[in-house]
């Protein structure tokens, strides 16, 4: 059983939940951007929530199925079309033998996510089958899908059932403007306080160089630094630290200009200030934000933080005790 | 003679010209055969390549040059020859 890739979309790539445990050592986490939609995807497949699956960024691939098996879509609204019939997202369906399975434009959202009963067969790298373009790691041969790649599957487990369907309540709503919440920190006082309060008081776009290693941002006004003798180790620029290490989701402004939310295929630190850090719960939203869409920044504390990220994880165990 | 809008596969910024200093790859009312360069989008570090889906006469443009266009906007209309 195989899938042959016609059309590998724009940037399609394989991930799972991503590879715990390396960014010490330079190694990203990788894996889905929305989390989520991916272990959705899987759960109602029956399949473990962190079995491999095709990330599809922006637009979908085009894919001939060698046998039948039964598929799941979530995430960003792109309809499924097989042999060109149109299928529902967010719903286990059937790929016959020898069919076609394909895409229409998105709608919503940014990523979907396709998963296959049983999963997507490459070998695993340390820990994960999630694919880390930029260190040619992981994944199908390190890289995003090409025209005629070859996808291995493992064996199907025959527990999927036809018709399963997400919970309305559990489907994600998708916009064309969105809130991030942040924790403002470590470095943020090295903004005047002016800046502080502007960045979070106006609309900022999503520029079109967002991907998988980082979404930049543009329109808003250009934040000032508090003037300073660089400290040894720190480069010239007001926006430069000494070398530290960036959390996923921390958000750096180099000279001021433009911020960038780290996302799981971001470098592991560098010399630039990080003025706040996108609460884990909403990542996954940032991964379903198209370039050009708007994202105003929310302040929260550590403590909202964290009771966001608890309702986020009632919202995997609801997932995971679906019907 | 049938009438194909044609539209955006993906969101992004479209360009009718290869580079900021060319001429367009197509003007309004010239003939494009099927697989012809139409423009480019720009969007994740990619510039990619819009192809003419079929033979005809690419009647007009609908999008500007460097405009941002969501997925399925219309960006111009293909007459298709017979």
């Amino acid at each position: 059983m195989s899938i042959d890739v016609i059309k590998p979309g724009l940037a399609s790539s394989i991930q799972d939940k991503g590879r715990e445990g390396h960014y010490h050592l330079g190694i990203p986490p990788s894996g889905g951007m929305d989390q989520r939609s991916l272990i959705a995807a899987n759960l109602l497949l029956a399949n473990h929530e962190g079995a491999a699956v095709l990330e599809c960024a922006l637009m979908g691939p085009e894919l001939r199925f060698s046998e039948a098996r039964k598929v799941a879509a979530c995430g960003a609204e792109m309809t499924p079309r097989v042999n060109g019939e149109v299928r529902p997202l967010n719903e286990v369906f059937e790929v016959p033998a020898g069919a076609t399975l394909s895409f229409d434009f998105v709608k919503a959202g940014a990523r979907l996510y396709l998963a296959i009963e049983g999963g997507i067969d490459v070998p695993e790298r340390l820990g994960s089958r999630s694919t880390y373009a930029l260190g040619s790691l992981g994944g199908m041969q390190g890289r995003n899908l090409q025209a005629g790649d070859t996808l291995a599957l493992l064996p199907a487990h025959g527990r999927a059932s036809v018709g399963r369907r997400l919970p309305s309540s559990l489907v994600p709503a998708f916009s064309k403007q969105y809130q991030l919440r942040v924790v403002p920190g470590l470095y943020a006082h090295r903004l005047t306080s002016e800046s502080q309060a502007q960045f979070y008081a106006e609309d900022w776009t999503v520029a079109s160089e967002a991907d998988r290693i980082g979404y930049r941002m543009k329109g808003g006004t250009r934040l000032s630094f508090i003037d300073r003798e660089p400290p040894f180790g720190a480069g010239d620029d007001p926006s430069n630290i000494v070398d530290a290490c960036y959390p996923i989701g921390s958000i750096q402004v180099p000279s001021g200009s433009e911020p960038i939310i780290l996302h799981r295929d971001a470098v592991s630190g560098g010399g630039y200030a990080m003025i706040g850090t996108v609460i884990s719960a909403d990542m996954d939203t940032v991964g379903q934000i198209q370039p050009h869409q708007k994202v105003r920044f929310v302040q929260v504390t550590l403590e909202e933080a964290l009771a966001a990220r608890a309702r986020y994880q009632e919202v995997l165990e609801q997932l995971r005790q679906m019907a | 003679m049938t009438t194909q809008q044609i539209q955006a596969p993906f969101p992004g910024v479209f360009y009718r010209t290869p580079s900021p200093d060319e001429p367009v790859y197509v003007e309004e009312g010239q003939a494009v055969q099927a697989g012809d360069v139409i423009g480019l989008i720009e969007v994740m570090k990619q510039f990619v390549e819009l192809k003419a889906e079929a033979s005809g006469t690419l009647v007009s443009f609908s999008a500007d040059n460097e405009s941002v266009l969501e997925a399925g906007d219309v960006i111009g209309t293909l007459e298709v020859n017979e």
